[in-house]
């Protein structure tokens, strides 16, 4: 697996280590991709499609989730074309659409030239990026919460909507998550609450006994609030 | 009304098909025949003697429309509202359906003898509207057909009360 590949990104053949995905190889090279759902460390899921880049070339060229797609010898990137940047620019609209309260979002979004959307709005407080799964599952080891339903239904959160047991109330799920980051250090208290990771009491509310538990938020907004 | 769990019952079913493939959605349709749904505790003890943790078990039980979480009636009920189904006239079989039973589609009578599911394709098209009904598969069915559907399903008791009934009013 040490060998390497050499592919062409944005017409600049490089080479790189086998077993890269074209988002670590472009990025590697300075090809800014944006992202939401892909964090270091954690598996790529592919969910949010922000990355998208287009492979191949003209009557054959299609767009595919760079994070997810391992690179190949000779294969054809395009990280900035006209039609990834068109598809980018749709994915942000329907992420303002459903979370226009996300300031990971409203930044993106702003940084892509994207005013304004033109969807039902919405309020959710969820995008279903897997971000919060991931990081319980593959860096807490908790795996407390996880998926629920599918389709319309489809939300995260804890097994019967019950506290789990796995779950060191650790508030890496809230660190992580795009959508609610802006409630968890809300100057409001009560307003506090995350709803992104749905169904988990916030850590720091309930945080009095777990004095030396480890946490993710430094400093923790909300426990700053709990003081006042 | 939440069915007792035997966990000595869970951990035998587990273990007959842990020996066979270790498949968790056939030891879940197992533990689902046994008590007709997959209730909480039978769920944790899955997740406890499998490799599986309670959150990736819980996730495949609400993934698929043939689990249920929620105890269900003695009798099943499902109707295929399906894109086929739907315009051959499975939304007016279902109103029936729901009007005769007296429950939304979804829910279970209150004496627990009926649950009317709606499903989104059962993969006969042809022969739509389909209505299972314990298990039979049901096509072609009409608005009209319902009673009679319903008809086969009345528990024992309710059908020996209303006999005599019809018995003494023809002498």
């Amino acid at each position: 697996m040490n060998g390497m590949v050499s592919l062409t990104i944005n017409g600049l053949v490089v080479s790189v280590e086998t077993g890269m995905t074209v988002l670590e190889a472009a990025r590697f090279m300075g090809f800014p991709i944006p992202t939401l759902c892909h964090m270091d460390g954690l598996s790529p899921y592919g969910a949010c499609r922000l990355c998208v880049v287009e492979i191949g070339e003209a009557p054959r060229a299609r767009l595919v989730s760079s994070c997810t797609y391992p690179v190949e010898e000779g294969l054809i990137v395009r990280t900035a074309s006209r039609r990834v940047i068109r598809a980018r620019k749709m994915i942000l609209e329907l992420l303002l659409a459903s979370c226009p309260q996300s300031k990971i979002i409203q930044d993106l979004a702003a940084a892509h030239d994207v005013q304004q959307q033109r969807f039902r709005q919405e309020y959710e407080d969820c995008i279903l990026c897997g971000l919060c799964v991931r990081i319980c599952e593959e860096q807490m080891m908790a795996k407390a919460i996880g998926f629920r339903n599918r389709g319309e239904k489809r939300s995260i959160g804890t097994p019967f909507d019950l506290h789990s047991d796995e779950c060191r109330l650790c508030g890496a799920c809230m660190y992580v998550c795009p959508a609610c980051q802006l409630r968890c250090t809300y100057t409001e208290p009560e307003k506090a609450v995350c709803g992104g990771c749905a169904n988990l009491s916030p850590p720091c509310i309930e945080k009095e006994p777990f004095d030396d538990m480890m946490c993710y938020m430094t400093p923790c907004v909300a426990c700053e609030i709990q003081k006042d | 009304m939440e069915a007792v769990v035997d966990e000595r019952e869970v951990v035998a079913i587990v273990d007959r098909h842990n020996a066979q493939c270790g498949g968790l959605i056939a030891t879940l349709e197992e533990v689902q025949t046994v008590y007709g749904y997959l209730p909480e505790r039978a769920l944790r003890v899955v997740a406890n003697i499998t490799d599986h943790s309670l959150v990736d078990v819980y996730g495949v039980a609400t993934f698929y429309r043939s689990f249920s979480l929620r105890p269900r009636g003695r009798n099943h009920v499902c109707a295929c509202l399906g894109t086929a189904c739907h315009v051959r006239g499975a939304p007016m079989v279902v109103e029936e359906l729901e009007r005769r039973l007296g429950i939304r589609a979804g829910e279970t009578s209150a004496d627990g003898e009926y649950t009317l599911e709606t499903v989104n394709c059962l993969g006969a098209c042809a022969l739509g509207p389909i209505v299972v009904v314990n298990g039979t598969y049901h096509s072609k069915v009409e608005a009209a057909s319902v009673k009679k559907l319903l008809k086969k399903t009345q528990p024992e008791a309710a059908r020996l009360a209303s006999e005599p009934k019809v018995a003494v009013s023809s002498l």
